[in-house]
Protein backbone atom coordinates (compact mmCIF):
# COMPACT_ATOMS: atom_id res chain seq x y z
CA UNK A 1 0.00 0.00 0.00
CA UNK A 2 3.08 2.54 -0.22
CA UNK A 3 2.82 5.48 -2.57
CA UNK A 4 5.34 5.80 -5.45
CA UNK A 5 5.48 9.10 -7.08
CA UNK A 6 7.86 8.87 -10.00
CA UNK A 7 9.44 11.44 -12.18
CA UNK A 8 6.66 14.20 -12.09
CA UNK A 9 6.58 17.18 -14.67
CA UNK A 10 4.09 20.02 -14.26
CA UNK A 11 4.25 23.24 -16.79
CA UNK A 12 2.24 25.75 -16.53
CA UNK A 13 2.68 27.58 -20.00
CA UNK A 14 6.16 28.79 -19.37
CA UNK A 15 6.56 28.50 -15.64
CA UNK A 16 7.94 24.67 -14.55
CA UNK A 17 6.40 23.88 -11.69
CA UNK A 18 7.70 20.55 -11.15
CA UNK A 19 10.67 19.62 -13.10
CA UNK A 20 10.87 15.32 -12.59
CA UNK A 21 9.94 14.64 -8.29
CA UNK A 22 10.00 11.34 -7.51
CA UNK A 23 9.59 9.63 -4.04
CA UNK A 24 8.35 6.88 -2.27
CA UNK A 25 6.03 7.14 0.57
CA UNK A 26 5.55 3.50 2.96
CA UNK A 27 2.16 2.81 4.20
CA UNK A 28 0.99 5.10 7.12
CA UNK A 29 3.52 7.26 7.26
CA UNK A 30 3.68 11.21 7.83
CA UNK A 31 5.81 12.84 5.34
CA UNK A 32 6.27 16.39 5.11
CA UNK A 33 6.74 18.53 1.67
CA UNK A 34 8.56 21.38 2.63
CA UNK A 35 9.76 24.44 0.89
CA UNK A 36 9.05 27.83 -0.02
CA UNK A 37 6.29 29.22 -1.96
CA UNK A 38 6.94 28.37 -5.58
CA UNK A 39 8.89 25.12 -4.79
CA UNK A 40 6.05 22.87 -6.43
CA UNK A 41 5.18 21.08 -3.24
CA UNK A 42 1.10 22.47 -3.18
CA UNK A 43 1.31 21.22 -7.30
CA UNK A 44 2.38 17.89 -6.05
CA UNK A 45 -0.14 17.48 -3.68
CA UNK A 46 -2.85 18.82 -5.87
CA UNK A 47 -1.71 15.94 -8.31
CA UNK A 48 -2.08 13.31 -5.60
CA UNK A 49 -5.53 14.30 -4.90
CA UNK A 50 -6.34 14.67 -8.65
CA UNK A 51 -7.14 18.44 -8.79
CA UNK A 52 -4.06 18.78 -11.36
CA UNK A 53 -3.13 16.19 -13.78
CA UNK A 54 1.04 16.18 -14.63
CA UNK A 55 2.77 16.59 -17.64
CA UNK A 56 4.74 13.42 -17.59
CA UNK A 57 5.56 11.02 -14.89
CA UNK A 58 3.68 8.16 -12.53
CA UNK A 59 2.11 7.78 -9.29
CA UNK A 60 1.37 4.34 -8.15
CA UNK A 61 -0.90 3.94 -4.85
CA UNK A 62 -1.36 0.20 -3.48
CA UNK A 63 -0.73 -1.29 -7.39
CA UNK A 64 -3.16 1.01 -8.75
CA UNK A 65 -2.14 3.40 -11.10
CA UNK A 66 -3.12 6.72 -9.39
CA UNK A 67 -3.04 9.14 -12.15
CA UNK A 68 -6.11 7.05 -13.86
CA UNK A 69 -8.29 7.10 -10.94
CA UNK A 70 -10.56 10.43 -11.15
CA UNK A 71 -10.56 12.88 -8.39
CA UNK A 72 -13.95 12.02 -7.18
CA UNK A 73 -13.08 8.18 -7.25
CA UNK A 74 -9.91 8.35 -5.67
CA UNK A 75 -10.90 8.75 -1.33
CA UNK A 76 -8.08 11.40 -0.67
CA UNK A 77 -9.19 13.55 2.12
CA UNK A 78 -7.91 16.47 0.82
CA UNK A 79 -7.62 19.48 3.38
CA UNK A 80 -7.12 22.98 1.79
CA UNK A 81 -5.36 25.74 2.85
CA UNK A 82 -8.22 27.79 3.51
CA UNK A 83 -10.17 25.57 4.33
CA UNK A 84 -12.73 25.38 1.71
CA UNK A 85 -15.57 24.24 4.02
CA UNK A 86 -18.97 25.04 2.31
CA UNK A 87 -20.13 27.83 3.49
CA UNK A 88 -24.09 27.94 3.34
CA UNK A 89 -24.08 24.12 5.14
CA UNK A 90 -23.48 23.70 8.99
CA UNK A 91 -20.83 21.66 10.33
CA UNK A 92 -22.53 18.63 10.20
CA UNK A 93 -24.10 18.99 6.96
CA UNK A 94 -20.26 19.14 5.71
CA UNK A 95 -19.05 16.74 7.30
CA UNK A 96 -21.88 14.44 5.98
CA UNK A 97 -21.21 15.78 2.52
CA UNK A 98 -18.98 13.01 0.96
CA UNK A 99 -21.07 10.20 2.72
CA UNK A 100 -24.26 11.49 1.16
CA UNK A 101 -23.34 11.96 -2.17
CA UNK A 102 -22.35 8.51 -2.83
CA UNK A 103 -24.04 6.47 -5.79
CA UNK A 104 -27.78 5.38 -4.04
CA UNK A 105 -26.96 1.67 -3.56
CA UNK A 106 -23.55 2.88 -1.71
CA UNK A 107 -24.68 5.64 0.55
CA UNK A 108 -25.24 4.35 4.31
CA UNK A 109 -28.39 5.73 5.71
CA UNK A 110 -29.63 8.78 6.76
CA UNK A 111 -29.35 7.35 10.46
CA UNK A 112 -25.54 5.95 9.92
CA UNK A 113 -24.38 9.11 8.47
CA UNK A 114 -26.02 10.97 11.51
CA UNK A 115 -24.27 8.86 13.69
CA UNK A 116 -21.04 8.64 11.65
CA UNK A 117 -20.94 12.96 12.23
CA UNK A 118 -21.59 12.59 15.39
CA UNK A 119 -18.54 9.98 16.07
CA UNK A 120 -16.26 13.00 13.59
CA UNK A 121 -17.49 15.78 15.70
CA UNK A 122 -16.46 14.05 18.73
CA UNK A 123 -12.87 12.83 17.30
CA UNK A 124 -11.52 16.69 16.28
CA UNK A 125 -13.39 17.43 19.53
CA UNK A 126 -16.37 19.47 18.40
CA UNK A 127 -19.20 17.67 20.26
CA UNK A 128 -22.50 19.66 20.03
CA UNK A 129 -20.67 22.24 17.28
CA UNK A 130 -22.89 20.29 14.73
CA UNK A 131 -25.24 23.06 14.13
CA UNK A 132 -23.32 25.88 13.94
CA UNK A 133 -22.24 27.16 10.24
CA UNK A 134 -18.61 27.62 9.53
CA UNK A 135 -18.73 31.42 9.97
CA UNK A 136 -19.29 31.22 13.35
CA UNK A 137 -16.17 29.52 14.13
CA UNK A 138 -13.05 29.95 14.86
CA UNK A 139 -9.98 29.74 12.94
CA UNK A 140 -8.78 26.31 14.35
CA UNK A 141 -12.10 25.17 14.98
CA UNK A 142 -12.58 25.09 11.32
CA UNK A 143 -9.73 23.72 10.41
CA UNK A 144 -10.54 20.80 12.89
CA UNK A 145 -14.32 20.61 10.89
CA UNK A 146 -12.31 20.46 7.32
CA UNK A 147 -10.28 17.18 8.79
CA UNK A 148 -13.01 15.70 10.21
CA UNK A 149 -14.79 16.21 6.97
CA UNK A 150 -12.09 14.58 4.90
CA UNK A 151 -12.25 11.71 7.47
CA UNK A 152 -15.96 11.17 6.57
CA UNK A 153 -15.21 9.29 3.93
CA UNK A 154 -12.13 6.97 5.08
CA UNK A 155 -9.88 8.11 2.82
CA UNK A 156 -7.01 5.96 1.54
CA UNK A 157 -4.86 9.12 2.51
CA UNK A 158 -4.47 12.39 3.66
CA UNK A 159 -3.33 15.18 1.86
CA UNK A 160 -3.09 18.74 4.15
CA UNK A 161 -1.83 21.78 2.12
CA UNK A 162 -0.67 23.87 4.79
CA UNK A 163 -3.51 23.07 7.08
CA UNK A 164 -1.92 25.94 10.07
CA UNK A 165 -1.02 27.82 7.49
CA UNK A 166 -3.80 30.64 8.85
CA UNK A 167 -3.53 30.18 13.10
CA UNK A 168 -1.71 31.74 15.23
CA UNK A 169 1.53 29.96 16.70
CA UNK A 170 -0.13 28.81 20.11
CA UNK A 171 -3.20 27.00 18.37
CA UNK A 172 -0.56 26.12 15.69
CA UNK A 173 1.47 24.15 17.87
CA UNK A 174 -1.84 22.21 20.15
CA UNK A 175 -2.92 21.18 16.70
CA UNK A 176 -0.02 19.74 14.78
CA UNK A 177 0.30 17.59 18.35
CA UNK A 178 -2.95 16.60 18.29
CA UNK A 179 -2.73 16.04 14.10
CA UNK A 180 0.25 13.49 14.92
CA UNK A 181 -1.27 11.57 17.45
CA UNK A 182 -4.73 11.23 15.47
CA UNK A 183 -3.09 10.03 12.46
CA UNK A 184 -0.84 7.44 14.12
CA UNK A 185 -4.30 6.19 15.95
CA UNK A 186 -6.14 5.72 12.39
CA UNK A 187 -2.65 4.78 10.67
CA UNK A 188 -3.68 6.61 7.35
CA UNK A 189 -0.83 7.62 4.78
CA UNK A 190 -0.37 11.57 4.80
CA UNK A 191 1.18 13.82 3.10
CA UNK A 192 1.73 17.23 4.53
CA UNK A 193 2.78 20.53 2.51
CA UNK A 194 4.55 23.82 5.25
CA UNK A 195 6.87 26.21 4.15
CA UNK A 196 7.34 25.66 8.48
CA UNK A 197 10.78 23.42 8.59
CA UNK A 198 10.25 23.93 12.13
CA UNK A 199 6.42 22.46 11.66
CA UNK A 200 7.74 20.08 8.72
CA UNK A 201 10.68 18.32 11.21
CA UNK A 202 8.28 18.36 14.58
CA UNK A 203 5.35 16.47 12.74
CA UNK A 204 6.97 14.34 9.79
CA UNK A 205 8.75 10.45 9.92
CA UNK A 206 10.26 11.67 6.33
CA UNK A 207 10.37 15.25 4.95
CA UNK A 208 11.16 15.98 1.24
CA UNK A 209 12.89 19.39 0.80
CA UNK A 210 11.41 21.10 -2.36
CA UNK A 211 13.28 23.96 -4.48
CA UNK A 212 12.19 24.64 -8.01
CA UNK A 213 10.23 21.93 -8.72
CA UNK A 214 12.65 19.24 -7.80
CA UNK A 215 13.15 17.46 -4.57
CA UNK A 216 16.25 18.34 -2.93
CA UNK A 217 16.57 15.85 -0.65
CA UNK A 218 14.28 12.99 1.16
CA UNK A 219 14.47 11.64 4.59
CA UNK A 220 13.82 10.89 8.03
CA UNK A 221 14.50 14.76 10.25
CA UNK A 222 18.00 13.27 11.74
CA UNK A 223 19.09 12.24 8.41
CA UNK A 224 18.62 16.22 7.04
CA UNK A 225 19.86 17.87 9.97
CA UNK A 226 23.23 15.62 10.13
CA UNK A 227 23.90 15.59 6.57
CA UNK A 228 22.25 18.10 4.20
CA UNK A 229 22.95 16.62 0.79
CA UNK A 230 23.01 20.16 -0.93
CA UNK A 231 23.49 23.76 -0.60
CA UNK A 232 20.00 24.51 -0.76
CA UNK A 233 19.28 22.03 2.13
CA UNK A 234 21.81 23.19 4.19
CA UNK A 235 21.32 26.94 3.78
CA UNK A 236 17.08 26.27 4.04
CA UNK A 237 17.41 24.62 7.14
CA UNK A 238 19.92 27.11 8.67
CA UNK A 239 18.07 29.81 8.23
CA UNK A 240 14.97 28.82 10.13
CA UNK A 241 16.92 27.38 12.85
CA UNK A 242 17.15 23.51 13.80
CA UNK A 243 14.19 22.65 15.89
CA UNK A 244 15.31 22.30 19.79
CA UNK A 245 13.79 18.85 20.20
CA UNK B 1 -17.69 63.44 19.02
CA UNK B 2 -16.53 64.74 15.64
CA UNK B 3 -14.87 62.56 13.13
CA UNK B 4 -12.01 63.67 10.96
CA UNK B 5 -14.05 61.78 8.08
CA UNK B 6 -17.16 64.16 9.10
CA UNK B 7 -18.09 66.91 6.83
CA UNK B 8 -19.58 70.03 8.25
CA UNK B 9 -23.25 70.11 8.44
CA UNK B 10 -23.38 72.77 5.25
CA UNK B 11 -21.36 70.15 3.30
CA UNK B 12 -23.78 67.52 4.38
CA UNK B 13 -26.85 69.42 4.08
CA UNK B 14 -26.18 70.41 0.32
CA UNK B 15 -25.17 66.61 -0.63
CA UNK B 16 -29.07 65.45 0.80
CA UNK B 17 -30.65 68.34 -1.18
CA UNK B 18 -28.58 67.82 -4.14
CA UNK B 19 -29.77 63.60 -3.94
CA UNK B 20 -33.11 63.98 -2.54
CA UNK B 21 -33.86 67.26 -5.83
CA UNK B 22 -32.39 64.68 -7.83
CA UNK B 23 -34.25 61.94 -7.21
CA UNK B 24 -37.49 63.92 -7.17
CA UNK B 25 -37.14 65.63 -10.53
CA UNK B 26 -35.96 62.75 -12.50
CA UNK B 27 -37.38 59.45 -11.15
CA UNK B 28 -40.32 60.58 -8.66
CA UNK B 29 -42.00 63.38 -10.51
CA UNK B 30 -42.31 61.43 -13.85
CA UNK B 31 -43.55 58.21 -12.13
CA UNK B 32 -46.06 60.27 -10.85
CA UNK B 33 -47.15 62.22 -13.72
CA UNK B 34 -47.20 58.36 -15.62
CA UNK B 35 -50.39 57.45 -12.42
CA UNK B 36 -51.89 60.94 -12.43
CA UNK B 37 -52.30 61.23 -16.26
CA UNK B 38 -53.53 57.55 -16.21
CA UNK B 39 -55.88 58.74 -14.10
CA UNK B 40 -57.05 62.10 -15.75
CA UNK B 41 -60.61 60.89 -16.96
CA UNK B 42 -60.93 58.55 -13.37
CA UNK B 43 -59.97 54.96 -12.54
CA UNK B 44 -62.36 53.53 -14.72
CA UNK B 45 -61.42 54.79 -17.84
CA UNK B 46 -58.11 53.46 -17.50
CA UNK B 47 -59.22 49.83 -16.47
CA UNK B 48 -61.34 49.97 -19.74
CA UNK B 49 -58.03 50.80 -21.49
CA UNK B 50 -56.70 48.21 -20.43
CA UNK B 51 -59.80 45.93 -21.17
CA UNK B 52 -59.40 47.10 -25.04
CA UNK B 53 -58.25 43.85 -27.15
CA UNK B 54 -55.45 45.23 -28.54
CA UNK B 55 -54.18 46.44 -25.00
CA UNK B 56 -54.72 42.68 -23.61
CA UNK B 57 -53.02 41.35 -26.47
CA UNK B 58 -49.79 43.73 -26.32
CA UNK B 59 -50.01 42.33 -22.35
CA UNK B 60 -50.10 39.09 -23.16
CA UNK B 61 -47.28 39.05 -25.86
CA UNK B 62 -45.14 40.91 -23.31
CA UNK B 63 -45.53 37.98 -20.51
CA UNK B 64 -44.89 35.16 -23.43
CA UNK B 65 -41.92 36.88 -24.25
CA UNK B 66 -40.55 37.27 -20.68
CA UNK B 67 -41.38 33.67 -20.15
CA UNK B 68 -39.33 32.68 -23.20
CA UNK B 69 -36.59 34.83 -22.84
CA UNK B 70 -35.81 34.67 -19.32
CA UNK B 71 -35.60 31.20 -18.76
CA UNK B 72 -33.08 30.87 -21.81
CA UNK B 73 -31.21 34.01 -20.20
CA UNK B 74 -30.66 32.23 -17.06
CA UNK B 75 -29.23 28.87 -18.33
CA UNK B 76 -27.03 31.49 -21.01
CA UNK B 77 -26.15 33.60 -17.90
CA UNK B 78 -25.46 30.37 -15.64
CA UNK B 79 -23.13 28.66 -18.06
CA UNK B 80 -21.50 32.28 -18.86
CA UNK B 81 -20.98 33.23 -15.67
CA UNK B 82 -19.51 29.56 -14.92
CA UNK B 83 -17.17 29.53 -17.64
CA UNK B 84 -15.30 32.71 -17.11
CA UNK B 85 -15.09 32.42 -13.38
CA UNK B 86 -14.53 29.25 -12.54
CA UNK B 87 -12.10 29.02 -15.50
CA UNK B 88 -8.77 29.83 -17.22
CA UNK B 89 -8.80 29.51 -21.09
CA UNK B 90 -7.49 31.96 -23.92
CA UNK B 91 -9.50 34.49 -25.17
CA UNK B 92 -11.57 34.94 -21.52
CA UNK B 93 -10.62 38.47 -21.99
CA UNK B 94 -12.76 38.72 -25.28
CA UNK B 95 -15.88 36.59 -23.97
CA UNK B 96 -16.23 38.90 -21.38
CA UNK B 97 -16.54 41.68 -23.70
CA UNK B 98 -18.83 39.74 -25.99
CA UNK B 99 -21.01 39.05 -22.80
CA UNK B 100 -21.35 43.13 -22.66
CA UNK B 101 -21.88 43.97 -26.03
CA UNK B 102 -25.31 44.35 -25.37
CA UNK B 103 -24.81 46.76 -23.11
CA UNK B 104 -22.66 49.24 -24.85
CA UNK B 105 -24.66 48.35 -28.79
CA UNK B 106 -27.62 50.48 -29.25
CA UNK B 107 -30.94 48.25 -29.32
CA UNK B 108 -32.21 49.90 -32.48
CA UNK B 109 -28.79 48.09 -33.78
CA UNK B 110 -29.09 45.42 -32.18
CA UNK B 111 -33.33 45.08 -33.59
CA UNK B 112 -31.90 45.44 -37.11
CA UNK B 113 -29.04 42.65 -36.81
CA UNK B 114 -31.42 40.34 -36.97
CA UNK B 115 -33.53 42.22 -39.87
CA UNK B 116 -30.42 41.77 -41.80
CA UNK B 117 -30.39 38.09 -40.72
CA UNK B 118 -33.77 36.75 -41.26
CA UNK B 119 -36.15 40.05 -42.99
CA UNK B 120 -37.00 39.13 -46.39
CA UNK B 121 -34.28 40.91 -48.27
CA UNK B 122 -31.58 39.24 -44.80
CA UNK B 123 -29.28 36.71 -45.59
CA UNK B 124 -31.01 33.96 -44.54
CA UNK B 125 -34.37 35.37 -45.49
CA UNK B 126 -34.84 33.78 -49.30
CA UNK B 127 -34.60 30.35 -47.26
CA UNK B 128 -37.05 31.09 -44.64
CA UNK B 129 -39.61 32.24 -46.74
CA UNK B 130 -39.47 29.44 -48.84
CA UNK B 131 -40.04 26.89 -45.85
CA UNK B 132 -42.67 29.01 -44.76
CA UNK B 133 -40.70 30.48 -41.52
CA UNK B 134 -41.50 34.01 -40.42
CA UNK B 135 -39.21 35.29 -37.65
CA UNK B 136 -38.96 38.87 -38.48
CA UNK B 137 -41.93 41.02 -37.56
CA UNK B 138 -43.27 37.51 -35.62
CA UNK B 139 -42.52 36.29 -32.10
CA UNK B 140 -39.45 34.55 -32.67
CA UNK B 141 -37.95 37.96 -33.57
CA UNK B 142 -39.08 39.50 -30.59
CA UNK B 143 -38.02 36.90 -28.20
CA UNK B 144 -34.32 36.59 -30.31
CA UNK B 145 -34.30 40.53 -30.18
CA UNK B 146 -35.28 40.40 -25.97
CA UNK B 147 -33.09 38.12 -25.34
CA UNK B 148 -30.20 39.84 -26.77
CA UNK B 149 -30.86 42.83 -25.27
CA UNK B 150 -31.09 41.03 -21.98
CA UNK B 151 -28.36 38.57 -22.19
CA UNK B 152 -25.72 40.58 -19.81
CA UNK B 153 -28.50 40.80 -17.00
CA UNK B 154 -27.38 37.34 -15.07
CA UNK B 155 -24.27 36.95 -16.13
CA UNK B 156 -22.95 40.34 -14.86
CA UNK B 157 -24.69 39.40 -11.31
CA UNK B 158 -22.64 36.22 -11.16
CA UNK B 159 -19.52 36.80 -12.59
CA UNK B 160 -17.86 38.55 -10.08
CA UNK B 161 -19.67 36.54 -7.10
CA UNK B 162 -18.35 33.53 -8.61
CA UNK B 163 -14.77 34.83 -9.42
CA UNK B 164 -14.27 36.32 -6.15
CA UNK B 165 -15.58 32.47 -4.55
CA UNK B 166 -13.28 30.69 -6.21
CA UNK B 167 -12.91 27.05 -7.10
CA UNK B 168 -11.98 25.91 -3.45
CA UNK B 169 -15.50 24.38 -2.86
CA UNK B 170 -16.07 22.99 -6.18
CA UNK B 171 -12.72 21.20 -5.69
CA UNK B 172 -13.13 20.03 -1.91
CA UNK B 173 -16.59 18.62 -3.44
CA UNK B 174 -14.82 16.93 -6.00
CA UNK B 175 -12.49 14.89 -3.17
CA UNK B 176 -15.27 13.94 -1.23
CA UNK B 177 -17.03 12.21 -4.12
CA UNK B 178 -19.60 14.60 -5.65
CA UNK B 179 -20.12 13.90 -9.75
CA UNK B 180 -20.12 16.97 -11.80
CA UNK B 181 -24.11 17.76 -11.04
CA UNK B 182 -23.96 17.06 -7.96
CA UNK B 183 -21.34 19.65 -7.23
CA UNK B 184 -23.05 21.90 -9.12
CA UNK B 185 -26.15 21.86 -7.76
CA UNK B 186 -24.74 21.48 -4.09
CA UNK B 187 -22.34 23.82 -3.66
CA UNK B 188 -22.43 26.47 -6.52
CA UNK B 189 -26.18 26.67 -6.70
CA UNK B 190 -26.77 27.53 -3.31
CA UNK B 191 -23.45 29.85 -3.12
CA UNK B 192 -25.13 32.04 -6.14
CA UNK B 193 -28.70 31.66 -5.89
CA UNK B 194 -29.51 35.19 -4.20
CA UNK B 195 -27.05 37.33 -7.14
CA UNK B 196 -29.14 34.75 -9.89
CA UNK B 197 -32.68 36.04 -8.00
CA UNK B 198 -31.71 40.00 -8.89
CA UNK B 199 -30.32 38.90 -11.93
CA UNK B 200 -33.69 36.98 -13.04
CA UNK B 201 -35.50 39.99 -11.67
CA UNK B 202 -33.69 42.76 -13.08
CA UNK B 203 -33.49 40.30 -16.38
CA UNK B 204 -37.43 40.07 -16.32
CA UNK B 205 -37.74 44.32 -15.75
CA UNK B 206 -35.87 44.55 -18.80
CA UNK B 207 -37.42 41.82 -20.92
CA UNK B 208 -40.97 43.42 -20.46
CA UNK B 209 -39.57 47.20 -21.09
CA UNK B 210 -37.57 46.50 -23.88
CA UNK B 211 -38.82 48.75 -26.26
CA UNK B 212 -35.49 50.02 -29.28
CA UNK B 213 -34.92 46.50 -30.30
CA UNK B 214 -38.41 45.03 -30.36
CA UNK B 215 -39.70 48.14 -31.81
CA UNK B 216 -37.59 47.00 -34.82
CA UNK B 217 -38.28 43.46 -35.93
CA UNK B 218 -41.93 43.67 -34.27
CA UNK B 219 -43.33 45.49 -37.23
CA UNK B 220 -46.12 46.99 -35.06
CA UNK B 221 -49.42 44.39 -36.47
CA UNK B 222 -51.59 45.87 -33.80
CA UNK B 223 -53.22 43.21 -31.37
CA UNK B 224 -50.59 40.87 -33.10
CA UNK B 225 -46.75 41.33 -32.74
CA UNK B 226 -47.00 44.73 -30.30
CA UNK B 227 -45.72 44.17 -27.53
CA UNK B 228 -46.98 46.36 -23.87
CA UNK B 229 -43.99 49.27 -24.78
CA UNK B 230 -45.04 49.14 -28.47
CA UNK B 231 -48.75 49.53 -27.71
CA UNK B 232 -47.90 52.63 -25.60
CA UNK B 233 -46.30 54.32 -28.47
CA UNK B 234 -49.05 53.43 -30.78
CA UNK B 235 -51.59 54.76 -28.51
CA UNK B 236 -49.49 57.85 -27.43
CA UNK B 237 -48.92 58.80 -31.27
CA UNK B 238 -52.96 58.20 -31.54
CA UNK B 239 -53.43 61.10 -28.86
CA UNK B 240 -54.93 58.31 -26.68
CA UNK B 241 -53.25 59.71 -23.69
CA UNK B 242 -55.37 58.21 -21.30
CA UNK B 243 -55.46 54.24 -22.50
CA UNK B 244 -51.08 55.09 -23.44
CA UNK B 245 -50.64 56.11 -19.67
CA UNK B 246 -52.52 53.26 -17.91
CA UNK B 247 -50.69 50.41 -20.07
CA UNK B 248 -47.90 52.60 -18.92
CA UNK B 249 -48.51 53.00 -15.35
CA UNK B 250 -48.90 48.77 -15.85
CA UNK B 251 -44.98 48.66 -16.66
CA UNK B 252 -44.09 51.27 -14.00
CA UNK B 253 -45.79 49.04 -11.79
CA UNK B 254 -44.16 45.92 -12.46
CA UNK B 255 -40.90 47.83 -12.00
CA UNK B 256 -41.99 48.74 -8.75
CA UNK B 257 -43.03 45.21 -7.56
CA UNK B 258 -39.64 44.33 -8.73
CA UNK B 259 -37.86 46.71 -6.94
CA UNK B 260 -39.59 45.70 -3.59
CA UNK B 261 -39.49 42.24 -3.85
CA UNK B 262 -36.20 42.71 -4.42
CA UNK B 263 -35.75 44.91 -0.89
CA UNK B 264 -37.57 42.58 0.94
CA UNK B 265 -35.18 39.45 -0.03
CA UNK B 266 -32.23 41.99 0.77
CA UNK B 267 -33.86 42.46 4.41
CA UNK B 268 -35.36 39.23 4.98
CA UNK B 269 -32.22 37.47 3.86
CA UNK B 270 -29.30 39.88 5.02
CA UNK B 271 -27.33 37.70 7.38
CA UNK B 272 -27.23 34.31 4.75
CA UNK B 273 -26.26 36.59 1.94
CA UNK B 274 -23.58 38.26 3.34
CA UNK B 275 -22.43 34.88 4.62
CA UNK B 276 -22.24 33.53 0.67
CA UNK B 277 -19.59 36.59 0.47
CA UNK B 278 -16.23 35.45 1.08
CA UNK B 279 -15.06 36.72 4.92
Amino acid sequence: MSLVVDSITKRFGRFAALKGASFTVPQGAFVALLGPSGSGKTTLLRILGGLEFPDDGAVRFADMNWLGVPARERRAGFVFQQYALFRHMTVAQNIAFGPSVRPRRERPSRKEIAHRVEELLHLVQLDGLGGRYPSQLSGGQRQRVALARALAIEPRMLLLDEPFGALDAKVRKDLRIWLRALQERLGITTIFVTHDQEEAFAIADLVAVMNAGVIEQYGTPQDLRRAPRTPFVAEFLEQTGSAPN
Amino acid sequence: MRRPTDDSILTRGLLIAITIGFIGIFLLLPLLTVFTSALANGLQAALDALRDPDAISAIKLTLIVAAIAVPLNLVFGVCAAWLVSKYDFRGKSLLISLIDLPFSVSPVVSGLIYVLMFGLQGWLGPWLRDHDIRIIFALPGIVLATIFVTFPFIARELIPLMTDQGRDEEEAAVTLGASGLQTFLRVTLPNIKWALLYGVLLCNARAMGEFGAVSVVSGHIRGLTNTMPLHVEVLYNDYQYVGAFAVASLLALLALVTLTFKSLLEWRYADEIAATHRH
